[in-house]
């Protein structure tokens, strides 16, 4: 085939220029500011301002409630990622073994992801709220004390749930998709030769899904770590005692309610290192060491 | 965090908007930032209304930002912008970041002084205005709404417990026994639940005891302020609070304004409530099904100075500077407007918040509201009860909005049994000084 070779210089450039102008407007030049603001001192009126280097990276490595946070967004980010894809995963070969109303069902199932994340959130916090809740009433019968105000476990466990649950849709997808893609023949090939479908499915399934998987997997750590704002703002508010706190979570309550810009900004750039850390991985080693 | 696009968009649009409907005039616009949502908010674009039609030379535009902090980080994002409102309401813990933020405030008693506006400054109430003066008694910005804590009770359960159902708990050992009999006569699950542990069970705990809660009074005195809340009586009335709750006598709301605490009192879970003056509409809409009695803020027997005077929250009007000079003189006349008797009064009654006057508070007896309307007076009796000491006047912290939130985390790990209340109280001083600290450097 012959390759075809534009003569004009600028055409491409112009072509490229709206979507070069949103990025520039929207996130380089804020992740800019986000930089320069990060070694800056400031009050929140911008009246006293003074260059302090990496004051804001120290005190933040020096303060016990970051590195809790950094831990609970491990613990969360981990928890989320790992139940919304289990539960996706047994969803989508469920689906798949259907020979009838699979669409149905898929359509159904993909319900949850159109909701907002502050509306899933007052969701679960109406299902588990200690007062009025359905769920800690149930619980309350079998003996369990439900209370995520004060017990930093139940607090987690609802975040996590009312994450996943949200997340549980489009893992679900990219799994039928993922199952549909391998070939029949393997499978019945295996049957022949006398596997199970538990053995099938852990040594044909399973790995020729791999692929599928670890892609989800970075884009559920990165849906943890960025998009679950609006559930915990809505259910637990980062409670009790900051057991919830990821964060995220705590960028927003150190910059938007408490006014410390320069810590704030320190911890966006530290988030955005992580997140650009993890997309590396995923396009570099993942990519490539994944495939068959 | 950035001065974003969008609030410059959003004032233009008002702007415009608003420069349509008054195409045809000449009057000076004033932009109004507030946080009523509501009803209230309903109430104060009536009273802005009322303002706008008594006279010609200026036109009030109030705008709703949302929540509080919401509508404070718009302020002042917006001045970083250059695009601030003229007035902006800010809550009372807002208090200590916009005093420091010299240069970008304008001081209501200098304005006053320098529009030469009707204005003195003693027709206010002492302990209301007194939360927003500083150290030589000038008024630094304009009470709006202010309310104070009051305890409501169940007089039906009162009776089925066997206690007398018009003798609220007058103090913390009595409402420990009422409780106790509530519960175990089984009149109701529950005695007390409570709004805002910060406000309320912390803050105004130490005033009504005449305690401090941080150095150079109460954080008035400077910047250089450092926090002294764990002394003996809030530990003992964190321990007890805690003893409560594993004794069933006490329920827990959740952290700030304690979202979880009005349906225990309004479902007869809970017995005695303690939550803001400006509750008391609310009560009254929801406890259909049972008597509601008022009371006074207990306090602890022996006490030296108990009961002092309980102190305030709710939100002051600020004035930014950097407008237009033409706009300053008719900020002082709305001001003047507002804090006539008439609008106070009417204020005053339809909100449950205070009247920041004494000739409003006047009015409103002469009208008979106080004998219509048994428990609304309650509030004003509780902060005028005594002259207020340096301990209950008030307080005044930078990034005090986050010191709040490490007030509900230490006394959630008190609840949970993590801490008692002697290290909560130690970890929380320990960690709002770091706070105040980098507040002090950054001011």
């Amino acid at each position: 085939m012959k390759r075809t070779i534009f003569g004009n210089q600028v055409l491409p450039w112009l072509l490229l220029a709206p979507q070069l102008v949103v990025t520039l407007v929207f996130f380089l030049w804020p992740a800019a500011q986000a930089i320069w603001q990060s070694f800056l001192r400031e009050d929140a009126f911008g009246l006293n301002t003074s260059f302090v280097w990496f004051l804001n990276y120290r005190a933040l490595l020096n303060d016990g409630d970051y590195m809790a946070a950094l831990g609970t967004t491990a613990i969360f980010s981990v928890s989320v990622a790992a139940l919304s894809m289990g539960l996706a995963l047994g969803l989508a070969v469920s689906v798949d073994r259907l020979v009838k109303r699979a669409p149905l069902y898929t359509t159904l199932l993909v319900w949850p992801y159109a909701v907002a994340p502050v509306i899933a959130g007052i969701l679960w916090w109406f299902i588990f709220n200690p007062t009025i809740g359905i769920l800690p009433y149930l619980l309350d019968r079998v003996g369990y004390d439900w209370n995520h105000r004060l017990q930093s476990g139940d607090a987690m466990m609802l975040v996590v749930i009312a994450a996943a649950w949200k997340q549980v849709s489009y893992n679900f997808l990219f799994f039928v998709a993922g199952l549909q893609s391998i070939p029949a023949s393997l499978r019945e090939a295996a049957a022949i030769d006398g596997a199970g479908p538990v053995k099938r499915f852990a040594t044909i399934t399973f790995p020729l899904l791999a692929p599928t998987t670890f892609f989800l997997m970075v884009v559920n750590v990165t849906y943890t770590m960025f998009d679950t704002f609006g559930i915990i703002d809505a259910t637990t508010g980062g409670g009790p005692n900051q057991a919830t706190t990821i964060l995220i979570y705590k960028i927003y309550a150190d910059g938007f309610l408490a006014l410390n810009l320069g810590s704030s900004a320190a911890q966006s750039v530290i988030l955005m290192a992580i997140v650009i850390v993890l997309t590396m991985i995923q396009f570099r080693y993942i990519e490539k060491k994944v495939a068959y | 965090m950035f001065p974003t696009p969008r609030t410059s968009v959003l004032s233009l649009a008002v702007l415009t908007a608003t420069g349509l409907a008054q195409s045809a005039s000449a009057q000076t616009e004033i932009q109004w930032w507030h946080a009523m949502g509501g009803e209230l908010g309903t109430k104060l674009e009536e009273i802005v209304a009322g303002y706008n039609a008594s006279q010609s030379d200026y036109v009030v535009v109030p705008t709703y930002k949302g929540t509080y902090p919401e509508t404070m980080t718009a302020a002042i994002a917006a001045f970083r912008a250059g695009e601030q409102p003229a007035v902006v309401q800010v809550f009372e813990v807002g208090t200590g970041t916009m005093m420091a933020a010299e240069g970008a405030v304008y001081p209501v008693y200098q304005l006053m002084a320098d529009m030469q506006a009707d204005f003195d400054p003693a027709a206010f109430l002492p302990s209301v205005v007194g939360y927003y003066t500083d150290t030589d008694g000038n008024m630094l910005s304009m009470p709006f709404n202010s309310s104070t804590p009051i305890m409501y009770y169940n007089k039906d359960v009162f009776e089925a417990a066997g206690l007398d159902r018009e003798t609220p708990p007058a103090t913390w050992e009595e409402l420990e026994s009422f409780s106790r009999q509530i519960v175990e006569s089984g009149a109701a699950p529950c005695g007390l639940t409570t709004a805002w542990i910060s406000w309320i069970q912390t803050e105004n705990l130490s005033a009504w005891h005449n305690q401090p809660i941080g150095t150079l009074e109460n954080g008035f005195g400077g910047l250089g302020t450092e926090l002294s809340l764990n002394g003996p009586l809030q530990v003992k009335h964190w321990d007890n609070l805690a003893r409560w709750q594993d004794e069933g006598l006490f329920q827990y709301g959740g952290p700030t304004g304690g979202d979880d605490a009005p349906p225990k009192f309004y479902a007869q879970e809970c017995a005695i409530y303690m939550n803001s003056s400006a509750g008391r509409a609310g009560v009254v809409a929801n406890a259909t099904d049972f008597e509601v009695g008022y009371g006074m803020l207990p306090y602890y027997e022996g006490t030296d100075g108990a009961p002092q005077n309980s102190i305030i929250g709710g939100a002051t009007l600020w004035v930014m500077a950097g407008r237009d000079e033409a706009e300053y003189p008719g900020v002082a006349d709305f001001f003047s407007y507002l804090s006539s008797a008439e609008v106070q009064a009417d204020w005053h009654q339809f909100t449950g918040y205070l009247p920041i006057t004494q000739a409003a508070y006047d009015l409103t007896r002469e009208q008979g509201f106080y004998d219509e309307n048994p428990g609304t007076e309650i509030s004003i009796q509780q902060i005028t009860l005594n002259e207020p000491t340096p301990n209950s006047k008030g307080l005044r912290f930078g990034s005090y909005v986050q010191i709040r939130s490490l007030i509900d985390e230490e006394f959630e790990a008190v609840l949970a049994g993590d801490k008692d209340a002697q290290t909560a109280l130690d970890d929380l001083v320990a960690r709002g000084n770091t706070l105040l600290r980098e507040f002090e450097a950054a001011n």
